[in-house]
């Protein structure tokens, strides 16, 4: 019996019978993928437009943008906003989503509503709406303006991590270190914390990728010379095509795969711990 | 212990009633202010500035109370056409991400564990990349010398290179991209939660295995579907960056168009107001699909 006409499950299909799926599944998994990575053989393209492939090899536009101040800047910026931004919306993010995890307050939901809006709200509004609002009180072009905004991004995302662990943790483990006489804070630092580390870390790692990728509000609050990277690629892929674009997209390519890795390699030792 | 002692303790339960509620809404209190600078930022960055600018919506350049900018919406010819393109993208998006989702979603709950992991970074790779980064990849495979139209002339699909990029048909292939993972992780978690022993039992049944999809497995991956495609429908009522890049100004959506207004007439009534309506368009969208659809459940996967 070949692999064809064997059983794929215990319902009579073969696994000739869903070799049709299988087909599909591969073409829409490679248009997926492809799109990624497409990225890194135009960046070492030597050729000032987009051709494909290239026709002569060059690391030019890797000097145009190490050589480049403007693009350094923004990205040192974007870095800086990213770590930031981090720094500040994995604790916030975590604290709320313990308290209203752990409180039995009626009002508890409808904190959680408030606090995600940030997922429902189109960013659009969000953007111009804090352009207006930081213009009044000169928070605009201004590192930390930038990082309030991109907090408020990425909190939501923080709690829906952390919940989500927190509803897969005992919390009466707890309960049992309070009632040996741990304060709540000690009970949590040491009985609750290292439990959902993974999931802290994970969604570190994703506040810091919020931020970092961040466009729409950037395009409109970041200026001058703490423009991010991400409205220095919008510009210059609105206006005219910058190969140099090809060089970051694969530098950005690189970061998030190394990112998603870290957090499956995380995800399953944290399945096994 | 205390649960135990009948009378006894309910006596001192009952002296010590005060405190102990007071020193359970204290508590309650103390929790609650852990979510307090979560709050205020959100309250800064999300609910003033909207609040604001539903406010300038209302107001005129002499500060006195409009309805002008609603109006003109209604009068102007250009803003209705927003709103249909608007509408029609997201929506073209939607359907395209459930065609292209729903059998990579299937194909990917149907693995064993070890190998969906491996697959799912297909889907996860794209979700974690710079939107922007997609953008200009597409940018480089539409454009009239790209790999598509090369492949597509090889092949003899067409004879000259086709305009695949800068309308309406590079919009939807971007967008579709960018939205795929947004339908197909929540479809495949709903998938993931159906019981196999339902197939099993349909199989047991006499139904074949084309019948058993369509009357068992179909019906219960809707919830997830529901849930995925309303994400995507959303998003795509809001999306700015791909339909400005890969539609090349022949794609006003309405992000565009608020962009647009504040760029060129620096008008903060009429850009206000066109939000407004996106934000409301957004919430009863949402609104409907919780109350059909038990919503909630969906999203926010009470396991």
């Amino acid at each position: 019996m070949s692999w064809w006409t064997s059983p794929a499950s215990d319902t009579q299909v073969t696994h000739g019978a869903r070799f049709w799926l299988y087909v599909v599944a591969a073409i829409i998994m490679l248009l997926l993928v492809i799109p990624t990575f497409i990225v890194i053989p135009m960046s070492f393209s030597d050729s000032q437009y987009l051709e494909f492939p290239p026709s002569n090899w060059s690391v030019r536009w890797y000097d145009e943008y190490f050589g480049s101040s403007k693009w350094m800047r923004a990205t040192v910026t974007s870095l800086q906003l990213g770590v930031l931004t981090m720094l500040l919306a994995t604790p916030l993010g975590t604290m709320a989503a313990y308290a209203l995890f752990v409180s039995r307050h009626k009002v508890t939901k409808v904190i959680f509503m408030l606090l995600i809006t940030p997922l429902i709200v189109p960013v659009i509004l969000i953007a111009i709406g804090v352009f207006y609002a930081f213009g009044r009180v000169g928070l605009n072009n201004s590192i930390p303006g930038l990082v309030i905004a991109h907090t408020a991004m990425a909190t939501p995302l923080v709690m829906i991590v952390i919940t989500a662990a927190l509803r897969s943790y005992d919390l009466n483990q707890e309960r049992v270190a309070r009632s040996l006489g741990a304060t709540r804070l000690k009970a949590f630092f040491t009985i609750t914390l290292p439990q959902i580390k993974f999931s802290v870390i994970t969604s570190a790692l994703l506040s810091f990728l919020t931020s970092f990728d961040e466009v729409i509000i950037a395009i409109f609050v970041s200026g001058g010379s703490n423009a991010t990277l991400t409205k220095r690629m919008f510009s210059a892929l609105r206006d005219f095509i910058d190969p140099t674009i090809a060089a970051i997209s694969t530098i950005m390519v690189l970061v998030s795969t190394i990112l998603l890795l870290a957090t499956q390699a995380i995800g399953s030792k944290g399945k096994k711990s | 212990m205390n649960c135990e002692g009948g009378m006894e303790s309910g006596d001192k339960r009952l002296l010590n009633a005060k405190a102990l509620k007071a020193q359970e809404i204290k508590e309650q209190w103390t929790l609650m202010s852990l979510a307090g600078p979560t709050l205020l930022i959100i309250v800064l960055v999300i609910f003033i500035p909207v609040g604001w600018l539903f406010y300038l919506s209302f107001i005129d350049g002499d500060g006195q109370f409009t309805l002008e900018h609603y109006r003109k919406m209604i009068e102007y010819k250009s803003y209705a056409r927003t709103f249909v393109t608007t509408f029609e993208v997201s929506l073209l998006t939607t359907l395209i991400c459930i065609v292209i989702g729903y059998p990579l979603a299937y194909f990917l709950a149907l693995l064993p564990a070890r190998w969906s992991g491996i697959f799912m970074l297909a889907v996860l790779l794209p979700f974690w990349t710079s939107l922007l980064v997609r953008t200009y990849a597409w940018l480089v495979l539409l454009q009239r010398k790209g790999i598509l139209n090369d492949f597509g002339q090889h092949i003899g699909l067409w004879d000259s290179p086709i305009k695949l990029v800068h309308n309406m048909t590079g919009t939807l292939i971007g967008m579709a991209h960018i939205m795929l993972p947004f339908l197909v992780l929540p479809l495949y978690g709903a998938m993931k939660k159906i019981d196999q022993n339902m197939m099993y039992a349909a199989s047991n049944l006499g139904a074949s295995p084309v019948k058993a999809f369509w009357q068992v497995y179909f019906p219960l991956s809707l919830p997830g579907m529901v849930a995925g495609s309303l994400i995507v429908f959303v998003l795509c009522l809001g999306f700015y960056v791909t339909p400005a890049v890969l539609g090349g100004g022949r794609v006003i959506m309405v992000a565009t168009q608020i962009t647009a207004i504040l760029e060129n007439q620096f008008n903060w009534g009429s850009a206000s107001a066109l939000g407004v309506v996106l934000l409301f368009a957004t919430v009863v969208v949402l609104y409907l699909a919780a109350r059909f659809f038990k919503l909630d459940a969906a999203l926010f996967g009470k396991s």
